[in-house]
């Protein structure tokens, strides 16, 4: 069996755990769902702008791409962190380290449980902005292309630097107490919940040497009206360099999650 | 009779810092031989079993797995490897089949996934999640899980904890039948009875050094095993070593009849390592023997300084 295969088989494997897991469903899959319902509901009142046809933008369409990004950030780095360190602390990697197991296929084991959940999250949270709140989705192919080149280049990313960020917890349980602010703080200041272009400029610059910022800008080139576009830092979408910055964060991710990972904590 | 061992250790030492496990063990694991190894908690035993499987790395002295230094232990190393840890807290979201079927992906060669939870008996919980086993059903998948890859050499650390009697002599089978079929094994094991049941041959560890080596009959030999007699009398309490008690009970009556606290004790397994032990780390042995009672026939007792003092 080769290490490809015997990813693949582990990647089932996990898929079927992380459904079993209460914890990873609500917070990790849940969550943005319901936020895009809250925010959706709270903000009906509120005036987003409108698009070319003076149609007015509705907080559901307005948020969506936001809430797509958090997902992606979520499942990515805050799931894989925090289920990483988990089984670093309890066990089960020591077990596996002792086993024929190479890492290359733990990895992407992990890598596809967390593309195929956030891949259904995306779908569900499609789903209930257009049947929930009657959000339009978009009808031009490009940005169909526009949501998976971003996607797929912010998956991959997240999942790399949550094996990364597995290493820093110092066990299993402090785990959620060292990834989620870190993953909090982040949506705040990358545009998320927040336009980005209010925040101070300094902020604007720290948060845009993570990737939430990047993600969140290239899925709102792929939902919201191309007028909107002019809100942006540069004045347009910049999608190319979104998506050099997106494909940066891809390697860096890969390099710190290949010189970081362990399977145990001390090998002294 | 040429066929290298399995398992070499050679002067083994470990540091933490100033604080010394382990200082120089020596021993060897023959193939297909099941060497057992003794000793109380903190004795060094878990540093050597995680030394020889590649999980911690040592300061000093010589070690071989299958011919291969555990350092530079590659995949086709581990393959060839079956390892039991000390219970683990996984989450055990997984059914027993499911973790086993899995894990034997690993292997290149991995025995059936139900025969090896049924030799674990374990087949009527097949389909049921870890974590609603009990701690000895968890712990028969651990076991089922180090045995799938067929391993050459197999690491039992305590694997019985918590098992109940009919469990752990339906183990005691199960790993004889892994012995026949030439696995060589390392078990470590706080039950001195299951070290005496599997093992071809025990070490007693304890302070970071070898106290014992031998089988259990050796162990457990002749001299270890001398008849110690004990009884009262107006002159205070007697104790006699003797290979003739009967004969030195008939004399007893003969004289003075009926003893008061007349014993007649027979030193097991547990009471030997206990005198060894105990010697060794200057607590009261077992008997007021404990000193010249450590055995000295057909046992190789490595720490003799320790055992003096």
């Amino acid at each position: 069996m080769t290490a490809l295969a015997l990813g693949l088989a582990r990647a089932r494997h996990e898929v079927r755990l992380y459904a079993r897991s209460a914890d990873t469903v609500f917070f990790t899959f849940a969550f943005p769902v319901l936020l895009l319902a809250v925010f959706s509901v709270a903000f009906s009142e509120q005036s987003f702008g409108s698009d070319a046809d003076g149609l007015a933008v509705t907080a559901a369409a307005y948020y969506l791409p936001g809430m797509i990004a958090a997902g992606i950030l979520l499942s990515g780095v805050q799931g894989l962190a925090v289920d990483i360190a988990t089984e670093r602390g309890d066990g089960t990697l020591k077990r596996l380290a002792g086993t024929p197991l190479p890492v290359s296929s733990y990895v992407l084991g992990k890598a596809g449980q967390v593309l195929v959940t956030s891949a259904a999250q995306v779908v569900v949270l499609l789903a209930v902005a257009r049947l929930a709140f009657g959000v339009a989705l978009p009808t031009e192919p490009e940005r169909w292309g526009r949501l998976v080149a971003v996607y797929l280049l912010g998956i991959t990313a997240s999942a790399l630097l949550g094996v990364a960020l597995s290493r820093v917890p110092s066990s299993g349980r402090a785990a959620t107490a060292v990834v989620v602010p870190v993953t909090v703080v982040l949506q705040f200041v990358s545009g998320v919940y927040l336009p980005f272009t209010q925040l101070p400029e300094w902020l604007q610059v720290v948060a845009s040497s993570f990737p939430l910022r990047w993600i969140a800008q290239g899925l709102r080139s792929a939902f919201l009206p191309e007028g909107f576009a002019t809100l942006e830092t540069g004045g347009s979408w910049d999608l190319p360099l979104v998506l050099a910055v997106l494909a940066g964060f891809v390697v860096v991710g890969a390099v710190l999650a290949r010189l970081t990972f362990r399977w145990t904590r001390a090998d002294a | 009779m040429t066929n290298p061992p399995a398992v070499t250790v050679r002067d083994l030492t470990k540091s933490y810092g100033s604080s010394v496990a382990l200082h120089g063990v020596s021993f060897d694991v023959a193939p297909g031989e099941t060497l057992g190894l003794l000793g109380p908690n903190g004795a060094g035993k878990s540093t050597i079993v995680e030394i020889l499987e590649g999980h911690r790395d040592r300061s000093g002295g010589e070690v071989r797995v299958l011919g291969t230094d555990p350092r530079r232990g590659g995949l086709a190393w581990r393959s060839r490897l079956g390892i039991v840890l000390q219970s683990s807290g996984e989450a055990g979201l997984a059914t027993v089949r499911e973790e086993v079927a899995l894990a034997a992906r690993c292997w290149r060669r991995p025995r059936d996934v139900d025969e090896v939870i049924a030799a674990v008996g374990l087949t009527d919980r097949a389909g049921a999640r870890l974590r609603s086993l009990s701690g000895g059903q968890r712990r028969r998948v651990d076991v089922a899980l180090g045995i799938v890859g067929r391993p050459e050499v197999l690491f039992l650390d305590e694997p019985t904890t918590g098992f109940d009697p009919e469990a752990r002599r339906d183990f005691w089978a199960l790993v004889r039948s892994l012995s026949d079929e030439g696995t060589s094994i390392l078990l470590t094991t706080h039950y001195l009875d299951e070290a005496a049941q599997l093992s071809d041959r025990l070490l007693v560890v304890d302070g970071g050094r070898v106290l014992a080596e031998g089988t259990p009959a050796d162990l457990v030999g002749a001299s270890a095993r001398t008849p110690r007699v004990t009884w009262r009398d107006a002159t205070g309490t007697h104790e006699v070593r003797t290979d003739a008690p009967a004969a030195l009970v008939a004399r007893l009556h003969a004289d003075g009849g009926e003893p008061d606290g007349l014993e007649v004790h027979r030193p097991d397994l547990e009471t030997v390592y206990l005198e060894l032990v105990g010697a060794a780390t200057g607590v009261a042995g077992a008997g007021g023997a404990a000193a010249g009672g450590a055995p000295d026939r057909g046992v190789r007792a490595t720490g003799t300084e320790a055992v003096a003092s």
